[in-house]
C-alpha cells in the first residue's frame, strides 16, 4: 500500500538528526552523479534539504503503510473462507513488512523509528490520506487491492529507480508485493461478479466509494504540486502526478470493462486524438478536507495507532528493563 | 481419499485438532495492526496464519472422514457452538500482549508433545499435517515461552501481568488432560494419543520457563472447563458470530 502525500506538506517537517555541512565540491559531486543517473547511498555527502525531503518522503510512506493495516486489518476476523482470511492476513502482514523496510530506509538518513512514530502519534506527520476512507462490505477488500494498490504500483514503480539507494532498494521489493496484492483483489471482485446479484451490486457500491479516492492517491495536478520541481531535478520523483493519474486511468477502465462495473464518472470516455481517456473534474475540496483531517477516519486511525503503541509501552519497558538486568549480570559473570 | 478406518471418534478428534487451530488462529488475527511493536505484528500474524493453515488442512481432512460433502468451509462457518470442538483456553479473549504470550506459551507447548505424538499415527494424512505443523509448534512455543520469561522477569508492572495472565489462565489447563471416550477409542486405533498421558511431559517443557519467568505457578483447584467437549464459554458465541457472519448473511455465494 502507499502514499499520495509525497507532495504534501506537513506541519513540521523538520527532522531531527545530523546537520549537513554545505559544501560547493561536494554539491558538484552530488549534482554530477544524479545527473548521470546514479545512487546516492546512505554515507555520501547530501545536501540538507535533499535528506529532509526523504526522511519526509519515506517516513510518510512508511506511516502509510501501517496505518493501512487498520482498514483492511478491518475485515480479518469476518472473511467470508479461510482462503480469504489467509490471504488477506498475509497481505496486511506483508504492508507490516514494508513499514519495517522503510523505516529502515529512513533510519539510513540518521532519524530513529521512535522519532518517527513519535511525529505520527503528535500529528504532525502526514500518511496517505486514502486510509481514512471506511471499508464498509467485504467488495472494499477487493477495490482496495485492485484500486489502491494499483494506484500505489503506479506511483512506485518510478521510485524503484529513485536516487537514493536505500529507498530505491526497498521500492523493488515492495513493488513485487504489491502487484501480487492487486492480482488477489481483482481475483476477489471476479469470484464475486460472478456469484449473485448481490454481491455484483456490493463490487458496484464499493466502486462507487473508491474511484474518485484512488485518483487523487496521484497528489495535486502538476501545476499545484509544491514540491514536484525540485524533487523531479533530484530524481526522487520521475513522472509527474497527472502523467501517473492518466495511465492509471488508461489501465484501470479497462480492467473495469473486464470485471463488468462501470466507474462513478458521467465523463469519463475514450478521447481518440489524446490516445487517451478523459476524466471529470477530481473533487479537491474533499483531497484537502481529507488532508487536513476531516475524512470520516482520520480520528480513530490515528487514535487506534496511538493506542497500540501506549498499551504496548509496557511491554516494550519490560524488553528493555530483561535485556538490561540480563547485561548487568552477564558483565559480572565475565 | 479413502480411510481404512474411520469411527465418529476418529472425526472428533480431527475435528478438535482443526478446531483448536481455528479458534486460536482466529484470537491471533485480531492483533493485527494493534501489537506493541511493528515486530510483533509480524510475528502474532504469522503465528495466526500458521494455524489458519492447520485448520484448512484439519477441517478439510475431518470433512473426508465424515464423508458427508462438507468442506474446510462448511466446517469453520456452518457449525453451531456445541459442535465446535476447540479447548476453552483458545477461544479466551486476546486481553492484553502478557495474556495473549501466556496462552501461546501453555497451548503451543502441549502441541508440540501432540504433533510429535501424531508423526507417527495410523491415519496417514494426519501424520503428514503433525509432520508440517510440528515446526511451527516449536517456533510458536520458543517465541512465546522467549516473551514469557522477558514479561515475568521485566519489570514490576510487567512481571505482575504475567503472573495475572498466569493466574487465569492455568485453571483452563486442565481440560487439555481430561480423560473423554473419544480419546481411548482413537489411540486403541492408533491414531492419536491420550491426551491425559500428556500431562507429566507437558509439566516438564513448561515449569522450567515459568520458574525461569520468576513466576508461581497455581495450584490445582476443581475449576473445569469443557470446550472440548462442546460446553464453551460466553465468549465463543460472540467469536462465532463475528467469524461466521458472512458465510451466514449469504447463505450458499461463493467468495
Amino acid at each position: 500500500m502507499y502514499t499520495q502525500a509525497l507532495d504534501i506538506p506537513q506541519q513540521n517537517t523538520e527532522a531531527k538528526g545530523p546537520r549537513t555541512i554545505e559544501n560547493p565540491a561536494y554539491q558538484a559531486e552530488f549534482d554530477a552523479k544524479i545527473d548521470a543517473g546514479g545512487y546516492i547511498e546512505a554515507k555520501d555527502w547530501m545536501p540538507e534539504s535533499y535528506r529532509k525531503t526523504l526522511v519526509r518522503q519515506i517516513s510518510q510512506h512508511a506511516h502509510s503503510e501501517i496505518v493501512g493495516m487498520l482498514p483492511e486489518g478491518n475485515w480479518i476476523t469476518r472473511a467470508p473462507t479461510l482462503k480469504r482470511k489467509a490471504i488477506l492476513l498475509a497481505k496486511v502482514q506483508d504492508e507490516g513488512g514494508h513499514g519495517l523496510y522503510l523505516y529502515a530506509a529512513a533510519e539510513t538518513l540518521g532519524v530513529s523509528r521512535d522519532e518517527l512514530l513519535d511525529a505520527l502519534h503528535s500529528g504532525r506527520a502526514k500518511y496517505s490520506s486514502i486510509f481514512n476512507y471506511p471499508t464498509l462490505t467485504w467488495a472494499d477488500i477487493g477495490v482496495v487491492g485492485w484500486l489502491v494498490d494499483g494506484a500505489a504500483i503506479m506511483n512506485q514503480i518510478p521510485l524503484c529507480k529513485c536516487s537514493y539507494g536505500p529507498y530505491a532498494r526497498a521500492m523493488v521489493r515492495i513493488c513485487k508485493e504489491e502487484s501480487f496484492h492487486q492480482r488477489q483483489g481483482y481475483d476477489l471482485l471476479l469470484t464475486m461478479m460472478k456469484g449473485t446479484e448481490e454481491q455484483r451490486d456490493m463490487v458496484q457500491d464499493a466502486v462507487n466509494r473508491w474511484w474518485w479516492p484512488s485518483i487523487m492517491m496521484f497528489g495535486p495536478h502538476d501545476k499545484d504540486s509544491t514540491h514536484s520541481a525540485q524533487s523531479s531535478r533530484w530524481g526522487i520523483k520521475r513522472i509527474s502526478n497527472d502523467d501517473l493519474r492518466q495511465k492509471f486511468v488508461d489501465a484501470t477502465v479497462e480492467q473495469a470493462k473486464v470485471l463488468g462495473v462501470t466507474m462513478p464518472d458521467p465523463e469519463l470516455k475514450w478521447n481518440e486524438a489524446r490516445g487517451h481517456y478523459d476524466f471529470g473534474a477530481i473533487d479537491w475540496d474533499e483531497f484537502w478536507n481529507v488532508v487536513d483531517g476531516h475524512g470520516q477516519g482520520n480520528v480513530d486511525r490515528l487514535a487506534a495507532r496511538v493506542k497500540a503503541w501506549d498499551d504496548g509501552a509496557w511491554v516494550r519497558e519490560a524488553a528493555l528493563e530483561y535485556a538490561r538486568k540480563h547485561d548487568a549480570r552477564d558483565s559480572r559473570a565475565a | 481419499m479413502t480411510q481404512q478406518m474411520t469411527s465418529p471418534e476418529h472425526i472428533e478428534y480431527v475435528l478438535r485438532l482443526g478446531d483448536n487451530a481455528l479458534i486460536l488462529g482466529q484470537r491471533l488475527s485480531e492483533w493485527c495492526g494493534h501489537a506493541p511493536v511493528l515486530e510483533e505484528d509480524m510475528a502474532l500474524a504469522n503465528m495466526s496464519l500458521d494455524l489458519i493453515g492447520q485448520a484448512r488442512m484439519l477441517l478439510t481432512h475431518a470433512g473426508r472422514l465424515e464423508g458427508r460433502g462438507r468442506d474446510e468451509d462448511q466446517l469453520a462457518f456452518l457449525r453451531t457452538e456445541p459442535n465446535y470442538r476447540n479447548l476453552t483456553l483458545c477461544e479466551l479473549p486476546n486481553q492484553d500482549f502478557g495474556r495473549t504470550m501466556v496462552r501461546n506459551f501453555l497451548y503451543s507447548s502441549f502441541q508440540k508433545l501432540l504433533w510429535e505424538r501424531l508423526m507417527t499415527s495410523s491415519d496417514a494424512e494426519l501424520a503428514a499435517i503433525a509432520a508440517k505443523s510440528i515446526k511451527e509448534a516449536r517456533y510458536h512455543a520458543q517465541h512465546s515461552g522467549d516473551w514469557v520469561i522477558r514479561l515475568g522477569d521485566g519489570t514490576a508492572d510487567s512481571h505482575a501481568r504475567a503472573q495475572g495472565a498466569l493466574d487465569y489462565l492455568w485453571p483452563y489447563t486442565a481440560e487439555f488432560f481430561a480423560t473423554t471416550p473419544v480419546d481411548d477409542a482413537v489411540a486403541a486405533a492408533g491414531v492419536g494419543p491420550v491426551w491425559s498421558e500428556l500431562e507429566t511431559a507437558w509439566e516438564a517443557l513448561v515449569m522450567p520457563v515459568l520458574a525461569e519467568a520468576t513466576l508461581t505457578v497455581p495450584a490445582r483447584t476443581p475449576f473445569r472447563s469443557y470446550g472440548k467437549f462442546g460446553r464453551h464459554s460466553e465468549h465463543m458465541g460472540h467469536l462465532l458470530a463475528e467469524m461466521q457472519i458472512m458465510q451466514r448473511t449469504y447463505p450458499g455465494a461463493q467468495w
